[in-house]
């Protein structure tokens, strides 16, 4: 059974870790941290998003595709031909060990959208992007579309979290930001689509919990034209994002009181045009409140938000140094690589922590 | 006469604890029980109709209503029922007559739904110590946010009902009902943070004062409607249909139209107030939409406009023609709804289960990408908080309640208000009988009803791990079957038990 057949409930470890100053640094260090997490995995999926990784093509969308076969993999570059134009292609390079096996086709693109068919989609260019994404991944066999972000990618795997790290040779990539995920699924197709991180264009999301909103949160980002085709958790986590700060606009700040919303006897409490405010942003898009335990980091294009559900079901801790933040499930995850914190705290359930990176500081666009 | 008989359905037992005091004579509006000049007591059970009055209030519980044990000869294809119509039919020529909602014996989807809980990955949550969120609000969403120079949120949204749980009291006009029982329904509105529905027989005078709490109806026959009217309450709720009566109109006969009636109504005293099958001024969607705006420009666009249809076949299609007429809020009345008085022919065959229709109503809204202009009211037969969580699940924003309301004040349900003899006082203008419904006890238990009802919501949503309705609301996952066919289950959006 292939994921998306049905649905799929996992437990997990995440981990992440940024330089506010847009600095890039190696990605060992999160294969360190998430290691330590071990036993919040159980080999059955894991995966990076890093941010930064690719500043020669920053102009271009990297698109990461998994293939079964060849002849899908032929089918889907004749696909990217008639809408991109293809700036550079290559297999993603990997190390062949013992424990990661039955590894797809792996591919890397690096992409823009033809002038012609995006005047002709009068769309947007991110969303004809996005619609090209979901058409890949929903109507071509053995295609499908991991990552497909500017400046960013995503590695992941069925295997530890470790594992896929070695084996994608993250070590040997530089990054400004970089999140981890570790999965514990109750049952699993084996399928590294599976795996997490789930992203779309430059917003990608781990997440660690089991939410109960789930029907209520796809069947209304279906309403908007997402095709949930994972049935996880993750996947309509991301699409949330993506509708609420890309198509409606709403800040990291107020997505958080969209989908961790303040009770409503705290927004009572609140001053009245605080007050207005959560209550409209409550009212407006309550399809998109999140129930049920989750800490998710969502990476974006120059930042990460980290956000727990209301109750904090979920563990999550946030470590700072000089310009490094560090989040994750376990304060040991954060030790391993960063013994000497100024700052660690554990953020109270509901109270996103906004990471954004300096103003056009480095490689960070 | 002869030709004519039929057996009672209902004897009546009187226990030697009877102690001849004469009390079931005084309750009773229908004449059964009789108190010889010797002191007997006789009875007359051609008139019992099971509202179990004269037990409720016999000092002695000596009373017992029993099922007549008149045998006919047993026939599966022409029932007793059967008979007994077609006889007094014969003899009248008349339209049957019923009340209350469509008791034959349809499927219940309600009772082929079971809901979910948490085990070991997700954990419930107890809602004795953790928040646990039922308020909701009913009205249109916005489509596109709107900021200032600086960027900061412009808070405005279309008129939106707030709603402290998700439950409504439904349309039950003064006239169907008595002035105790609209005075119960308000205050207990009131006390609640919900909201009571004036039906179609306009607003008592004394009951302004629960504007805030109040739907105002308009239906076809526009009995007390005026611009005061329109904008005392909180919302207004154009009639198209009910779940009990589709496609045909009502007559509340000129004996109850008396007194404060008469005045409320806007109709002459003695009068019957018939209201036409169509609104006269809508045969088709375009003319619906003329009419929404028009209550909209009426009351300044202050206040959101429901429309309430009854599930019929293609309730689909005309929930979706709704949606795109300006309503904020669309009410489905199921098949199983109830009403004062219906033609029993149409009560009892005409219409679909408010399941179906609720299911396929959310999901077209949702394939059209409309389902946050309009929030859903699901009604016609909610009979407890299990109800209320499975039509939430379906889809619904929130539900009617009209027939458990009136159990709350006594009713017991003897499908008996047509006669206009209530021995609860509720379905009633006769001053005897209405007086028998105290309007502080009535409200009050009617608070409870609704308290009672939110515990048991929220001690199954704390059971799913959901701590906010919205997170519940067309959460069909949360939802199984159980001896569903495929196609009911695809209807329904909803998988097997065990899948």
């Amino acid at each position: 059974m292939r994921e998306g057949s049905f649905r799929n409930l996992s437990g997990c470890a995440v981990s992440a870790m940024i330089s506010k100053e847009g600095r890039r640094f190696s990605g060992a260090d999160i294969i360190r941290s998430i290691r330590v997490m071990h036993d919040r995995s159980n080999g059955l999926g894991g995966g990076f998003a890093a941010y930064g990784i690719y500043p020669e093509y920053q102009d271009y969308y990297a698109f990461h595709v998994f293939y079964d076969n060849m002849a899908a993999r032929r089918e889907c570059e004749a696909f990217l031909e008639r809408h991109f134009d293809i700036i550079n292609l290559s297999k993603i390079p990997t190390r062949k060990i013992p424990q990661i096996t039955d590894e797809p086709l792996i591919w890397r693109y690096f992409v823009a959208p033809l002038p012609t068919k995006l005047a002709e989609s009068q769309l947007d260019e991110r969303e004809f992007v996005a619609r090209c994404v979901f058409r890949i991944n929903v109507q071509l066999d053995g295609c499908y579309v991991f990552s497909s972000g500017k400046n960013m990618g995503v590695f992941k795997a069925v295997g530890f979290p470790e594992d896929v790290g070695v084996f994608y040779r993250l070590d040997e990539y530089e990054g400004y930001a970089f999140t981890a995920h570790g999965r514990y699924p109750t049952n699993t197709p084996g399928w590294w689509g599976g795996a997490h991180p789930f992203a779309l264009l430059d917003y990608s999301v781990v997440h660690n919990g089991e939410i109960s909103s789930y029907d209520a949160n796809r069947r209304s980002m279906e309403m908007h034209g997402y095709r949930c085709t994972l049935q996880t958790d993750t996947e309509v986590i991301t699409y949330m994002i993506d509708y609420l700060n890309r198509k409606k606009g709403l800040t990291m700040e107020e997505i958080c009181s969209v989908i961790a919303a303040p009770f409503w006897d705290t927004i009572e409490r609140m001053e009245p045009a605080e007050r207005q405010r959560a209550e409209y942003l409550r009212n407006a898009f309550s399809s998109c409140l999140i129930t049920g335990p989750f800490s998710i980091i969502v990476g974006f294009e120059g930042g990460m938000l980290a956000l727990n559900d209301r109750l904090k079901l979920r563990s999550m801790v946030v470590g700072e140094k000089d310009d490094m933040v560090y989040i994750a499930s376990e304060e040991a995850a954060i030790r391993a690589i960063q013994p000497e914190l100024e700052r660690l705290y554990a953020p109270k359930g509901g109270e996103g922590v906004l990471i954004q990176v300096k103003e056009g500081a480095g490689q960070c666009r | 006469m002869s030709i004519d008989f039929q057996y009672p359905e209902f004897e009546v037992e009187r226990s030697e604890d009877c102690v001849y005091c004469g009390r079931c004579v005084k309750e009773c509006p229908n004449g059964v029980h009789i108190l010889t000049e010797d002191k007997k007591l006789r009875t007359r059970p051609q008139g019992c109709v099971a509202c179990h009055r004269c037990a409720a209030f016999c000092p002695t519980g000596a009373i017992q209503i029993v099922r007549s044990r008149h045998a006919s000869r047993a026939n599966a294809n022409w029932s007793e029922q059967a008979v007994t119509e077609i006889t007094k039919q014969a003899a009248t020529g008349g339209v049957l007559l019923s009340s209350m909602g469509n008791p034959e014996n349809y499927p219940v989807y309600f009772d082929r739904i079971l809901i979910n809980a948490s085990q070991v990955t997700n954990p419930s949550i107890d809602p004795l110590r953790e928040p646990m969120e039922t308020r909701t609000f009913l009205g249109a969403k916005p489509d596109t946010i709107h900021r200032d120079a600086n960027g900061n949120i412009l808070p405005q949204l279309p008129p939106q009902l707030s709603l402290s749980t998700p439950i409504l009291f439904s349309a039950m006009s003064y006239g169907s009902i008595s002035y105790n029982a609209h005075a119960s329904l308000a205050r207990a509105a009131e006390a609640l943070g919900i909201f009571y529905n004036t039906g179609e027989g306009g607003l008592h005078e004394h009951f302004y004062q629960y504007g805030p709490n109040t739907i105002v109806q308009v239906a076809s026959g526009r009995f007390g409607v005026h611009k005061a009217y329109l904008n005392s309450g909180a919302a207004i709720e154009i009639k198209m249909g009910q779940g009990a009566k589709p496609g045909i109109g009502g007559h509340l006969p000129g004996a109850k139209i008396v007194g404060d009636v008469s005045r409320t109504r806007m109709v002459p005293e003695g009068t019957d107030a018939i209201s036409p099958a169509p609104h006269h001024d809508i045969y088709s969607i375009e003319d619906l939409r003329q009419l929404v705006y028009s209550l909209k420009e009426a009351t300044g666009y202050q206040k959101p406009v429901i429309v309430k249809v009854a599930a019929v076949h293609n309730i689909t299609a005309i929930a979706s023609g709704i949606a795109r007429s300006g309503a904020d809020i669309i009410a489905i009345d199921g098949f199983r709804g109830g009403t004062g008085a219906a033609p029993t022919r149409i009560r009892d065959h005409v219409g679909i289960p408010v399941e179906l229709a609720l299911a396929s109503v959310d999901q077209r809204l949702r394939d059209e990408g409309i389902r946050d202009r309009v929030s859903l009211i699901c009604s016609g037969s909610i009979r407890s908080s299990a109800d209320v969580v499975k039509a939430i699940a379906l889809g619904a924003d929130a539900v009617y309640i009209g027939t458990a309301a009136l159990i709350a004040l006594g009713c017991h349900l003897c499908r008996s208000c047509q006669t206009g003899r209530c021995a609860w006082g509720i379905a009633t203008q006769n001053p005897e009988l209405t007086r028998r419904l105290d309007p502080d006890e009535g409200y009050q238990r009617l608070v409870n009803l609704v308290t009672a009802w939110t515990h048991e919501i929220k001690e199954m949503m704390g059971g799913m791990g959901i701590n906010s309705i919205e997170a519940l609301r067309g959460n069909r996952l949360m939802l199984r079957g159980v001896g569903l066919t495929q196609k009911e289950l695809d209807i329904l959006g909803i998988r097997h038990a065990g899948e």
